[in-house]
């Protein structure tokens, strides 16, 4: 199986899936119109990964920005990793905000009000 | 159209303290154009990057409003200039002393005003804690629809503001209505 790597765009984050470490990082913008399109191979890679994935798995989600159509596929991608947790692999969330942004803040609180991961919130001086 | 009136055009976008104005139809290219240029504007106006962040996420949100309203099928080169203007619409970014304020303005059919109306008083009716809990409720319960929209927009938009949202809807005629949105960004 492949590791997942896509470059930024104006409107989409880079995206590096590694298959060997379970790490899995989204790191700067998401906010395409339709992002279903762009979230779409993610949940394939996600599905194909948890078959056989690493023991430890971490997700970190580096977002200066996302929105509110990004937001429900982060969710979905949140529910397919909180459904890989505790069986093959230990998923833990790492959600970076830059100082002072308690809106990304608190969206990383909207998550974990929902999704039964382990969350460490991480704040930065800069994404 | 006399000449004089772009200097009227001028004047009133001066006076009402407009940074960046657009009129027409709401495609991604011009979405992704309109956002560099707000970014940068920002920038030279050295806002902290807290304001800057709210501003550019509830622009986001705005336009990415108008470009769902388009109808994809409606855009083409055979379609009326009545269809056309009604694919149209209106963003304005102001800034006063010390706040942003965005402006929209769409053309909506009447048999959807109430359902908006309703949905607008509803959020308005919210706290801030309130509204994080029916933004997560909703975040939770909704399904991405095939355009990519997840119904969290306006949810989102008074969230991100802090402010109430200021709308009005104009009847134009017995089918159209005219949606006047403004959000004050603190």
């Amino acid at each position: 199986m492949e590791n997942l790597e896509l470059t930024a765009s104006a409107k989409t984050p880079e995206v590096i899936f590694n298959r060997e470490n379970g790490m899995l990082r989204l790191k700067g913008r998401s906010i395409p119109e339709n992002s279903i399109e762009f979230y779409k191979p993610l949940y394939d890679w996600v599905d194909n990964y948890s078959s056989s994935p690493n023991q430890e798995t971490t997700i970190e989600v580096m977002l200066e920005y996302f929105n509110t159509s990004s937001s429900k596929c982060l969710l979905d991608l949140f529910k397919k990793l909180e459904r890989l947790n505790g069986g093959s692999s230990n998923v833990n969330v790492h959600w970076y905000f830059e100082e002072d942004d308690e809106d990304m803040a608190e969206a990383g609180e909207d998550y974990q009000a929902i999704i039964k991961l382990p969350f460490k919130m991480i704040e930065i001086k800069e994404i | 159209m006399p000449l004089s009136n772009i200097y009227n055009i001028y004047r009133t976008m001066e006076e009402e303290n407009v940074l960046l104005s657009f009129k027409g139809i709401v495609t991604s290219e011009l979405l992704t154009t309109v956002l560099n240029i707000m970014e940068n504007k920002m920038h030279t106006l050295h806002e902290s990057p807290v304001k800057q962040k709210k501003v550019f996420n509830v622009l986001v949100e705005c336009l990415q409003n108008l470009y769902h309203h388009v109808d994809p099928n409606m855009g083409d080169l055979t379609a009326s200039r009545a269809d056309l203007e009604k694919q149209s619409a209106i963003v304005l970014v102001v800034r006063d002393a010390n706040q942003f304020i965005i402006r929209t303005g769409n053309y909506i059919e009447n048999r959807k005003v109430s359902k908006l109306k309703e949905r607008l008083n509803t959020i308005n009716s919210m706290n801030s804690e309130q509204l994080k809990c029916f933004y997560q409720e909703r975040l939770n319960i909704s399904t991405v629809s095939s355009k990519g929209t997840a119904g969290l927009g306006m949810i989102d938009i008074a969230r991100k503001s802090g402010n109430k949202l200021d709308f009005e809807f104009l009847e134009i005629n017995d089918q159209t209505s005219f949606f006047c949105l403004n959000v004050k960004i603190d």
